[in-house]
């Protein structure tokens, strides 16, 4: 950690609220079911720009079960009133998708069902686009062993298992040019026990990319956890923001206090 | 005051568009030499490929009438990269207007590609430009995202590190140049593009 730390100097580890869109407001649940709304996009994206979240993860939900693309007029009024990164999900199944939400200030898009169907769309978007603007997400899971990906996740009824292994899939979305890898451990999701560690390591790994860790979340030290043990360099969450359980301030501080280079809110 | 933010291609230009306006003004984004010419400040973005940014310059033959700009530039990102003469990406040929080469950040073990994230600049000399905004040591934490960068050398203003120093913010004569994003840096980077909209120009 302290040796890595180094090498990448002052770069902060960056803290990154989730905000699951659904029908134009933000929603939550557990384990991707029983969604409640939780507020308007923009209050709450203005809300953790100004307690120095670095970066917000817009995730639409119901866009890619349901086979349309994302809204793109929420996107636009984020861009007007956010002065740090954000990062689109969800329904974007093609170069012309990503086009469109990028024209609306998005700085990255995150693909994940469609890059598994149809992987040689992460080479395009790439080409496109540039790496910077290229983040895969990878819903991931432990069974018998192993770790293996899951598609179509937005609702549960419409979930699959594409049959691959989730540490190979990481490996080939590196090959075709990620910028970025979301991972999201599913077991851990909505959990509020602590981020997968030791999924999280072996993704690292692999990874000579930025991972954002994804999914279990519930406490200062989880945080610390992750960037101390898994050497993330980002940790994203949703409820333990949401709810105010942890201000991002407060967390930020505590991070320093253990040694990890945060950006002061 | 007309800014004019210079149509390079690339996608997201939108942040840049959405940051001046919260400064208070109405951004031209164009492509056409006159309207170019005659902006009191010009901005150059670029998000992409430093081959593809060239090509829709030279498309537009906006080269040379960059190069021949007297009023304040700012390169923002890969816009900044035009400014220099060279890149090893595709290994290109850009606007010259600094005499160096980019090349690609190294490769070491435990360092991330691209360098995408939150880091702090050191300032290394007094300029007129960064000095309004550099006072308060808050303003030293940006947004990066690249993986090509500009050694350091006369140009450099301020410089950081990501395995390797490289320059960060850098000025030639009426040219300056921003390898991160401002318009994603929050209260700092608004500070500095208020900082290049109230420069003292002689025009």
């Amino acid at each position: 950690m302290s040796q890595i730390g180094k090498m990448n100097h002052n770069l902060a580890r960056r803290i990154v609220p989730c905000l699951d869109v659904r029908d134009g407001q933000v929603v939550k649940g557990m384990q991707f079911r029983n969604h409640v709304v939780i507020g308007d996009i923009i209050e709450l994206a203005a809300s953790y720009r100004d307690q120095g979240a670095d970066e917000l993860v817009f995730y639409d939900i119901t866009a890619s079960p349901e086979g349309r693309r994302v809204d793109t007029d929420w996107v636009r009024r984020v861009a007007e009133i956010i002065d740090i990164p954000f990062c689109v999900a969800g329904g974007i199944r093609s170069v012309a998708d990503a086009a469109e939400v990028l024209a609306q200030g998005a700085d990255k898009i995150s693909i994940n069902t469609p890059a598994l169907e149809r992987p040689d769309l992460i080479n395009q978007l790439v080409t496109a686009f540039g790496s910077q603007c290229v983040v895969i997400g990878v819903d991931s899971i432990a069974t018998d062993g192993q770790y293996t990906v899951r598609s179509h996740t937005g609702t549960p009824d419409a979930m699959r298992s594409p049959g691959r292994k989730t540490m190979g899939w990481l490996a080939e979305v590196v090959d075709r040019g990620a910028g970025e890898v979301v991972l999201n451990c599913m077991s851990a999701d909505g959990t509020r026990a602590g981020y997968d560690l030791e999924q999280l390591t072996a993704a690292r790994d692999i990874l000579p990319i930025p991972l954002v860790a994804s999914g279990g979340a519930g406490s200062v030290d989880h945080f610390i956890d992750v960037f101390q043990q898994a050497d993330v360099d980002a940790a994203l969450a949703a409820s333990v923001f949401h709810s105010g359980q942890i201000p991002v301030p407060e967390l930020k501080n505590q991070l320093a206090a253990a040694g990890i280079e945060v950006r002061p809110c | 005051m007309t800014i004019a933010v210079v149509d390079s291609g690339g996608a997201n230009i939108a942040s840049i568009l959405h940051a001046l306006r919260r400064l208070g003004v109405e951004p031209v984004f164009t492509a056409d030499p006159q309207v170019i010419k005659a902006a009191d400040r010009v901005i150059l973005p670029g998000v992409g490929a430093a081959g593809c940014a060239m090509q829709t310059l030279n498309k537009h033959k906006l080269s040379n009438v960059i190069r021949e700009l007297k009023q304040p530039v700012l390169g923002i990102c890969l816009g900044m990269q035009l400014l220099f003469q060279s890149s090893e990406e595709n290994d290109t040929e850009l606007l010259g207007i600094i005499p160096a080469r980019l090349t690609r950040l190294k490769k070491q073990p435990g360092l991330r590609i691209p360098h995408m994230g939150w880091n702090t600049i050191d300032y290394l000399r007094p300029d007129p430009f960064s000095d309004t905004f550099s006072d308060d040591l808050k303003q030293k934490w940006f947004y990066f995202v690249h993986s090509y960068a500009a050694p350091v050398g006369k140009w450099t203003l301020a410089s950081s590190n990501h395995g390797q120093p490289f320059s960060a913010l850098v000025r030639q004569d009426n040219f300056y140049g921003a390898q991160f994003h401002p318009e994603r840096s929050a209260k700092a980077g608004a500070s500095l593009l208020k900082s290049f909209m109230e420069l003292k120009t002689c025009k």
